[in-house]
């Protein structure tokens, strides 16, 4: 499979710091996870690649255009329904009441709440909110679903539903997520991306990444991370 | 003693009675305040949330200029309003001076600011926790503006509630546009400033009592409406 965004030169500077140093990759995996450690620059890469922050220098080449969703490490959910949060999203991009309606009842059900549809969204655990983020954004059929976290404040169990429902996204889409979840970007990964101080350091094979790492870097990252 | 206690006792056989002078003058204070906090959120909502996301020059300085705003002398608006609508002024073929509606745009001028100033606090508050979610989902500012009153409906009550309070308790706007005359502009507080000039202190106190209880309760409805919808909508 062809690349499906290159990057080139990448840079963000914001108070003097170098949060992404010239970060040049090229990304062609269905499933990449990006790990490293607390302040790499993770999520700020993920936040140039969705367009949220503008690069301070470098480019994005995006072979074919893909449509975009992300879903955070803490959901904001709007205060009103469940489905009225999928629904709000469809609204944005143009579907019609009625088609949104039905588009957020599907994606609810996916995400195996359509029972909850009519509670009160900001009185959902923790878990089931992440769970109606998930349905919004797999309810615009994304081309590419982008996840910062998304497992990072829940509980186990809610981690293993959030993992199965990624795992049903990446039948239709390509995933770019960051994780501190060793096992889960294992379990998700075709290929990971290991970024430390804002710089790629390694960018491999998920069973080469962590039966061989090929860096010191990682290598020690995966030491402290797996004691 | 007796000097205190009998306008007290007065002031109560008015309300329990509901004096019907005392029930006019109530009801046009009502009138005017409600329909002058009713603009001013219309006019004031909207402006403080685009204020708090909008990104266009000179938005520091209409910051600065509301929150400064928020503290304006009800006698500088009343004086402004005064001279806007006298026979001379700009607006005087109107013939609104001294009458209620020339007391509800001097009340909205007073409260707007303040409604703004709030609302933009408000929205900025959510905006922070929303913005990079709403940006995701493809929300231009206008409509993430929008999207934030709607969802902070609740937390807003408080701007329109400050409003109000300050539009019920002034006196000097309405005192110089409305002229305080009898049965047709005369409302609470114009009506206890000069009752209380003239040493009649019974209505004056029994509407003092009025206007206490009224901000009370409005502020206990709003209260409650707060914690009802924390519960409802989290």
């Amino acid at each position: 499979m062809g690349a499906w965004l290159a990057i080139d030169h990448l840079g963000l500077t914001e108070g003097g710091t170098n949060i992404i140093d010239d970060v040049s990759l090229t990304l062609a995996a269905q499933r990449t996870v990006i790990l490293g450690p607390n302040g790499a620059g993770k999520s700020t890469l993920l936040r140039l690649i969705h367009g949220l922050l503008h690069p301070g220098s470098g480019r994005m080449h995006w072979p074919g255009v893909l449509t975009q969703a992300m879903v955070f490490q803490r959901p904001v959910m709007l205060r009103t329904t469940a489905l009225a949060n999928v629904i709000y999203g469809l609204k944005l991009k143009g579907h019609t009441a009625a088609e949104s309606e039905q588009r957020a009842r599907q994606a609810l059900a996916r995400v195996g709440l359509e029972q909850l549809a009519q509670r009160p969204a900001r009185l959902l655990s923790g878990g089931e909110q992440q769970r109606v983020a998930l349905a919004r954004a797999w309810a615009l059929e994304p081309q590419l679903l982008i996840l910062d976290e998304p497992t990072a404040s829940l509980d186990p169990a809610s981690s293993r539903e959030v993992e199965r429902i990624i795992t049903d996204i990446a039948a239709g889409a390509r995933i770019l997520m960051t994780t501190h979840n060793l096992g889960q970007a294992r379990r998700l990964a075709e290929e990971i991306v290991f970024i430390d101080r804002g710089r790629v350091v390694e960018q491999t094979p998920v069973g080469q990444f962590f039966c061989l790492p090929q860096t010191g870097a990682a290598q020690r990252f995966l030491k402290e991370e797996i004691p | 003693m007796h000097e205190f206690n009998q306008p007290l006792i007065t002031a109560w056989q008015l309300v329990a009675g509901a004096d019907a002078r005392l029930a006019d003058i109530v009801f046009l204070s009502l009138r005017v305040s409600l329909s002058a906090t009713l603009i001013a959120c219309v006019a004031g909502m909207p402006m403080g949330a685009l204020l708090a996301v909008g990104r266009f020059p000179g938005r520091r300085v209409l910051i600065v200029l509301f929150n400064g705003l928020m503290g304006l002398p009800p006698v500088v608006v009343g004086l402004l309003v005064y001279l806007l609508l006298s026979r001379a002024g700009p607006l005087g073929r109107f013939g609104l001076l001294f009458s209620p509606s020339a007391m509800i745009i001097a009340q909205a001028i007073l409260v707007t600011p303040i409604v703004a100033a709030l609302t933009r606090q408000v929205i900025a508050d959510a905006w922070s926790e929303y913005r990079e979610q709403l940006r995701s989902l493809g929300a231009g500012r206008t409509r993430a503006a929008a999207t934030l009153l709607w969802d902070g409906r609740f937390s807003l009550t408080t701007a329109a509630l400050a409003g109000f309070g300050r539009a019920i308790a002034e006196v000097g706007a309405v005192m110089i546009v409305g002229g305080n005359i009898d049965g047709v502009t005369r409302v609470m507080t114009t009506t206890i400033a000069l009752e209380t000039s003239k040493g009649d202190l019974p209505l004056a106190l029994a509407l003092g009592f009025i206007l206490i209880a009224l901000v009370l309760a409005i502020n206990a409805l709003a209260y409650a409406l707060r914690g009802w919808a924390q519960r409802k909508w989290g």
